[in-house]
């Protein structure tokens, strides 16, 4: 195991500890108003200060890892799903209309930048942590489309493939019992990274108000709100900054670990 | 220490430079509002008045910064024994700035537009009594009204009553033509209006030779562009919590006054459950004012208790009708039959005050049961479901009009309350010319929406601007929405 496996996964781990205890126990209630008490830098009753509203920033994190994470994830399993199979489908039938269909479909998407899109969809839709899930989800689709038939078309031309074959199974058989076991590693890879951006796009989503709606805590609109208090209090801008910075590089630590890890021909070289 | 020398050298010159600057007679104003363009007399953005309001368009009377309402293009009036008519004695040598000469005919036909049938005033209300305007000779005219209304005067000072050049019509959204002390000269989309100072004014010659008004929407960047002194003041700034920041430096002064803005928690008293007065009181009571106050305009805001402005003579304090009180507030909702509480929604414009509160009353009316589903919508967006489509629960919005208690006898306005008893009221009011009388039936007016819980009363918006420490002049209170230059200069 290599040590930016180690690091990116204590990391993300932490993330994910902090997420699933906010479901059994925060310090305060997020929720709870608390307006005396309010700006207060860390201290020892709140370790990470309170907001503008008097408001646990702990807590807050807490609940709002909760967020990032259920968006980023529901979002990559929807590039996943539909990605995947349309990769395989594309790799499977090469050259046909159908790969020239689908991969054009993926440039269109890819053509315009991510976030612009997710922005349109959000403004369509209406804003929400459920639209912004689609909208992210929705330009993961052809990443995973292309990982899957890039490495699905070099799969085609070996040998076990020509076996499978020969022993009569169909294209949609063998994309799913030879092709797709091969091509898991790649994905686990390439789900960790967009799992990282996912929350990036979440965070920049909430930033701009199209994201999770309030009172449901959000990174990203805890930075916005602290956008005009930062020289009052600075640790309201700080602590989720830090939350997004420590999360999108352990996320991303873990995937360049998993591909180290995972990837046969480096193995050996490393270690 | 060898440097020592050459840099007092060049503090000293820095000083000398300093000292010719200090000559200054041009200022930078910043808003946080664009007009959507320049015609006054034909929009309700107040953001139209902020730039051109008694700097390039004058009525016949106008506002000065404590409220108070004084001769402006009229020199003087006599009002008849029955109060019917008002002979107005115009000033003498007053010019638009095309140079043409403003008399009679233009305030009749200034007049007659903004009330004729097609006319697209925002203020058609202002008008409604006045059943002719008679020009007399060129320096009098004589409006003519259908019953007696006491407020003529206080409704011809506001910024939809200015006198317009006729021949300016065509153009005026995007030059406008008025007789104020400062003349338009240029529009930069997106940026920055220019004003110079007009010549031929009739008035004071204003000290300013040249203004510039900019428009900074983002609060952030209306803190940088202050602190790094890119303008010289910001005019109803858009962060409270960056005051006291402003306060504690010596380069700066900040204005702290009253507005006519009463922020309110509007209700749709249409739609069920709020139709039931028990439904709209338990809201009230769920309401914590001096929390929302010092949580989403860090302390700026006096607590009202009913659509009234605190510092108008006629103001009776109410709030002690709604004190905050979710015990009761939930024995009401029991009451109702609603014991359990219920979902409605919240619909929040884009300012602070609307964003910020509307978290604040979020969180005070689930403690009582309520859940209040926050939407934050564009002022476009707000105008268009909550305004014109009345298809919200609760949404939050300050009414920035003056004396606009009147709004609660329109029974199609957005949070349709309609009580014959008050539509009486407010018609007999506007009949009334003693001003001892007057005063009773506005109290008499607050205590009834007090009473019947129409809206939830917040508070009233502070006037919050930031100007450099050695500028004087500035309005603290906001009467209208205006920034009035014509008495700003710098101090020697």
């Amino acid at each position: 195991m290599t040590r930016s496996l180690f690091l990116g996964g204590i990391l993300s781990a932490l993330v994910l500890l902090a997420a699933l205890l906010s479901f059994i126990w925060t310090p305060y209630d997020h929720t709870a108003l608390n307006i005396p008490a309010k700006l207060q830098a860390p201290n020892a009753e709140h370790w990470l200060g309170t907001d503008h509203f008097g408001r646990d920033i702990l807590s807050m994190i807490m609940v709002g890892a909760r967020t990032s994470i259920a968006v980023a994830l529901v979002a990559v399993g929807i590039g996943m799903g539909l990605g995947v199979p349309l990769g395989l489908a594309a790799a499977a039938k090469r050259g046909s209309w159908l790969d020239e269909g689908i991969m054009r479909a993926n440039d269109l998407v890819f053509a315009f930048p991510s976030l612009v899109i997710a922005i349109l969809i959000t403004a369509i839709l209406g804003a929400g942590a459920i639209n912004a899930i689609i909208a992210i989800g929705i330009f993961n689709i052809p990443v995973f489309a292309r990982v899957t038939r890039g490495a699905a078309l070099s799969l085609w031309q070996r040998e076990f493939i020509l076996a499978a074959r020969v022993a009569g199974k169909g294209s949609a058989r063998i994309s799913a019992e030879h092709i797709l076991p091969n091509v898991a590693n790649l994905l686990i890879v390439q789900g960790t990274i967009q799992f990282s951006l996912g929350i990036l796009a979440e965070a920049g989503l909430s930033y701009v108000g199209l994201g999770a709606q309030p009172p449901v805590p959000s990174w990203g609109r805890m930075l916005a709100d602290a956008q005009t208090m930062v020289s009052l209090a600075p640790h309201m801008a700080l602590v989720p900054g830090c939350a997004i910075i420590l999360t999108v590089l352990g996320l991303n630590l873990m995937g360049d670990g998993l591909r180290d890890w995972l990837d046969p021909k480096l193995q050996g070289g490393r270690a | 220490m060898t440097r020592l020398p050459f840099l007092f050298a060049a503090s000293s010159a820095l000083a000398i430079l300093a000292g010719a600057a200090s000559a200054r007679d041009t200022v930078t104003v910043a808003l946080q509002l664009e007009p959507p363009h320049l015609d006054p007399t034909s929009a309700a953005a107040g953001a139209i008045d902020q730039v051109l309001y008694s700097n390039v368009f004058e009525g016949l009377t106008r506002f000065m910064g404590d409220g108070s309402v004084v001769p402006g293009l009229a020199e003087s009036w006599e009002i008849s024994e029955d109060g019917l008519t008002y002979t107005f004695r115009l000033q003498d040598g007053v010019t638009f700035h095309d140079g043409t000469t403003m008399d009679a005919e233009d305030v009749k036909f200034s007049l007659d537009r903004a009330r004729a049938e097609d006319s697209t005033n925002a203020q058609k209300a202002l008008f409604a009594d006045i059943a002719s305007v008679d020009v007399v000779d060129p320096l009098t005219v004589q409006i003519t009204l259908s019953q007696p209304n006491g407020n003529l005067l206080f409704n011809l000072a506001w910024g939809d009553a200015v006198i317009v050049a006729p021949e300016s019509i065509d153009t005026i959204k995007t030059t406008p033509v008025g007789t104020g002390a400062f003349t338009f000269t240029n529009w930069v989309q997106g940026d920055r209006i220019d004003l110079a100072r007009n010549p031929n004014y009739w008035g004071d010659t204003p000290a300013l030779s040249a203004a510039t008004f900019k428009f900074i929407s983002d609060p952030t960047a209306a803190f940088a562009a202050m602190m790094a002194e890119d303008v010289d003041a910001f005019s109803g700034f858009p962060a409270p919590e960056n005051l006291p920041q402003f306060e504690a430096d010596p380069r700066f002064q900040v204005l702290v006054g009253s507005t006519e803005g009463e922020t309110i928690l509007s209700i749709n008293n249409k739609q069920a459950p709020f139709d039931n007065p028990k439904v709209r009181a338990a809201v009230a009571h769920a309401i914590d004012r001096q929390a929302i106050i010092d949580g989403a305009m860090f302390g700026y805001g006096t607590p009202i208790g009913t659509h009234f402005a605190p510092h108008n003579p006629a103001y009776v304090d109410l709030t002690g009708t709604s004190a905050h009180d979710p015990e009761k507030a939930r024995a009401l909702l029991a009451e109702a039959g609603l014991a359990d509480g219920f979902t409605t929604t919240l619909h929040l414009p884009p300012p602070s005050y609307a964003r910020r509160g509307g978290e604040i009353i979020a969180a005070q009316l689930a403690e009582v049961g309520i859940t209040a589903e926050i939407i934050n919508v564009e002022w476009a967006q707000w105008l268009e479901t909550v305004f014109r489509g009345k298809n919200f629960g609760l949404s939050i919005v300050s009414h920035t009009e003056p004396m606009d208690i009147g709004i609660y006898a329109r029974p199609d306005y957005y949070f349709q309350y309609d009580n014959a008893a008050f539509q009486d009221l407010m018609a007999e009011l506007t009949g009334t010319t003693d001003p001892d009388a007057r005063t009773k039936m506005l109290q008499q007016a607050q205590e009834i929406i007090a009473n019947d819980y129409v809206n939830g009363f917040l508070f009233q918006l502070a006037s919050l601007s930031v100007a450099k420490a050695d500028l004087q002049g500035l309005w603290a209170n906001a009467p209208t929405q205006a920034t009035d230059l014509t008495a700003v200069s710098w101090a020697k």
